[in-house]
């Protein structure tokens, strides 16, 4: 495969698109389809045959839309109009409208210029919910695989990791390493035999980015994983994916044996004598194993319990050899930043943190969904801008981001830049993008509790701090909960923080109790509520039994 | 004294064990498809029992302790049949703090089973999810394969019902 075969694959599936003069793009990801989506593309391809317009008329299904609250989206391409709660009794309006001009009279119109639409920057995510992910020629369609087919042939494995690290760009899964810097690392240890492995496991409950990229673009993350193998001088990768996410690995799957079919994966990759294979490893519901060592450890068949680093698995990962570990998201960013330069990357974002970041916004917000922004944009222009505000005129009270590991962010900081350093200066971290708006009726005491109930249960049991400290702290919790406890307990409580972040083995454990030190640091009032009042403000811990206490609202 | 002389036999003629076979097979019978061929039991049986997790050991060639450390280790994983029904009901950050817990009191007080049992009958089994990754329609669940977004716990009450006596 060469840059001028890839150019015809390109051009001919132009020019069969262009055929059509109408294009009617229906969200197919996991949250359109769960709640129909898949009835609405055979109602609106039936409705296409029968009316007649089979040749003027291109219905496909595509990747994630991002407003996954307003599902099932289908969008009309060629006329910039998008449909939300699309039933299968649209579906004459919908083509009707097509042929009018006018129409969709019944239909809810999003119009593009909505915020929500407005406010995002797309990189990572320009591909997804405009091509079908289930064909490589629409991707290539989309510039794809040229980055790859380039970088083999025409630059040296060097000047690849040079472009990445002059990109600035950083790990997406939440900690945040200069991904140039961990390449370089693998690119020079003097081993014959290298892996290069995408972390998929997307454990943090309340996050769905990467699954939403594997679902609607997984060309483009095969696409990073292969030119940051030819860049570390790796012959092997593995896409270790939950395997709560059957349909992700299932176009995971038939996007790898269509690359291999063109030969854009496989021996002698664009006749360069470069060969690169991936396998997919799915995990089994462990939470543990989105850590490296602990993921290197499942991926070889074993429990998922992690191990002190150093070694590094630049130095000593798989099987021995050296590793190179990246989230998904950093994947699906290689790609662009060989295509338009790294210059192009840099001059996005802040200082410090370059490019886009994508985030999964849930929780009290008007619109939920995928987002993708600039860095350095504020939580308050997330949250009220692109989410539309909080939802039946109840007041804001907290951000949660970085799930488990993360805190809870109050209002007063909501004019903080979203970037690495600002959200850990403000007691959370960027995590891998899960972001929960909470408002007043949430408990933060609740909230803590829930985190540390997620962290106990998902500790691995290898190291005493994590196994017995967070279930000790869930204990505490719960007394407080219960209106039980005393000063000596909260004070307990921190000093049990303070020893479970210091001597914990892996970031599972040291992460662990951010969400109660961050909630205990923003929140205190409402810990000293529930332990001198015995009451919670929330009317959510079992210690409010004063009727007049508002009821969590369950809808 | 046991001698290695070629892969085990298959435990019964049942069909599925020769789906399990295939996984180790395309493995090369090595001890890191262990996680994969687990899959392909819980896939083929629901769930893995004694003879699964034997048959698993000698047909990789690793200690059954180690096949039984890993399928008591991940959540995925289960050592019980589940019941002819299945609920799983998200609690995920978003489904928790939109009523997830709601949900799962209404199942508790109507059907008597908490997440992780089975009724008594062996007709619904109740799971709970760590996230679906359907945050946007939180509260979320899925009875038998459906998945139910926006859900308040007297739908969720009746959608049970419904699965389970159409």
């Amino acid at each position: 495969m060469t840059t001028e075969e890839l150019r015809k694959i390109a051009e001919s599936e132009r020019e069969a698109q262009r055929r059509f003069p109408h294009h009617v793009c229906v969200c197919m990801a996991a949250s359109c389809q769960s709640s129909g989506a898949a009835d609405v593309l055979d109602a609106l391809k039936k409705e296409v045959v029968e009316s007649g317009m089979r040749n003027e008329v291109h219905v496909k299904g595509v990747g994630c839309m991002g407003l996954c609250s307003a599902g099932p989206l289908v969008a009309i391409e060629t006329e910039g109009k998008m449909y939300a709660h699309v039933t299968h009794d649209d579906a004459p309006e919908v083509i009707r409208g097509l042929d009018t001009g006018a129409g969709g009279d019944g239909l809810k119109e999003l119009s593009a210029g909505d915020a929500f639409f407005r406010r995002q920057k797309k990189i990572v995510l320009e591909n997804s919910g405009v091509i079908d992910p289930e064909r490589i020629e629409d991707y290539i369609a989309h510039d794809g695989y040229f980055a790859l087919v380039h970088a083999i042939t025409e630059l040296t494995p060097l000047e690849v990791v040079q472009q990445v690290l002059k990109s600035g760009l950083r790990g997406r899964g939440g900690a945040g390493y200069p991904t140039g810097l961990k390449w370089s690392t693998v690119a020079k240890t003097g081993e014959q035999r290298k892996f290069v492995v995408c972390n998929a496991d997307e454990g943090d409950p309340g996050a769905f980015m990467d699954r939403a990229v594997l679902e609607s673009d997984p060309h483009r993350v095969l696409e990073g994983m292969a030119i940051a193998a030819y860049a570390v001088g790796a012959q092997k990768g593995y896409v270790y994916v939950r395997a709560e996410y059957p349909l992700a690995v299932k176009n995971l799957k038939t996007a790898i044996r269509q690359a291999e079919r063109l030969g854009l994966l496989g021996n002698d990759i664009a006749g360069s004598g470069f060969s690169f294979h991936v396998d997919i490893r799915l995990g089994a519901g462990a939470f543990v194993c989105g850590e490296e060592t602990a993921l290197m450890a499942s991926i070889e068949g074993k429990r998922g319990a992690p191990r002190p680093r150093p070694p590094y698995p630049a130095q000593e990962g798989l099987w021995g050899s050296p590793t190179l570990i990246n989230n998904v998201e950093t994947f699906a960013n290689v790609a662009p930043i060989l295509r338009h330069g790294p210059e192009w990357f840099s001059s996005i974002g802040t200082e410090k943190s370059k490019g886009t970041k994508v985030f999964a916004l849930a929780g009290q917000v008007e619109n939920t969904g995928l987002i993708e922004v600039p860095m350095g944009i504020t939580l308050r222009e997330i949250i009220h801008e692109i989410g539309g505000g909080i939802p039946s005129g109840r007041k804001f009270k907290a951000v949660q981001t970085g799930g488990p590991s993360g805190g809870c962010i109050p209002g007063e900081h909501l004019d903080s830049p979203v970037d690495y350093e600002s959200l850990a200066r403000v007691g959370s971290m960027m995590g891998s993008g899960g972001m929960i708006v909470m408002d007043e009726t949430s408990c933060m005491v609740d909230v803590a509790k829930y985190f540390t109930d997620f962290c106990r249960s998902e500790s691995c049991g290898k190291c005493v701090p994590c196994r017995a400290g967070t279930e000790q702290m869930y204990g505490l919790l719960q007394k407080i909960a219960g209106g039980q406890a005393t000063q000596a307990d909260l004070t307990l409580l921190e000093e049990l923080c303070d020893l479970v972040r210091n001597t914990s083995l892996c970031g599972l454990g040291q992460s662990a109790p951010n969400p109660v030190l961050s909630t205990l640091h923003y929140f205190r009032d409402e810990y000293l509520e529930h332990i001198e009042q015995k009451r919670c403000r929330a009317g959510v811990c079992p210690c409010s039994t004063t009727p007049s206490a508002p009821q969590k609202v369950s809808q | 004294m046991q001698t290695f002389l070629g892969p085990p036999q298959l435990p019964s003629d049942d069909k599925r064990w020769k789906i399990v076979d295939a996984t180790a097979r395309r493995y090369g019978r090595e001890p890191h498809a262990l996680i994969e061929t687990l899959h392909t039991v819980q896939e083929s049986f629901g769930y893995l029992d004694e003879t699964a997790l034997r048959f698993v050991a000698a047909t990789l060639r690793v200690p059954l302790s180690r096949v039984y450390g890993a399928a008591t280790f991940y959540h995925f994983f289960s050592l019980k049949p589940q019941g002819k029904h299945t609920c799983v009901v998200c609690t995920g950050t978003a489904c928790y703090i939109k009523g997830a817990p709601a949900l799962l009191s209404a199942i508790e007080r109507r059907h008597g089973i908490k997440p992780g049992q089975t009724t008594p009958d062996g007709e619904l089994s109740l799971v709970t999810a760590r996230c679906l990754g359907s945050c946007g329609l939180a509260p979320a669940a899925v009875m038998d394969g459906a998945v139910l977004g926006k859900i308040g716990p007297t739908d969720m009450l009746a959608r049970i019902q419904k699965g389970m006596h159409p």
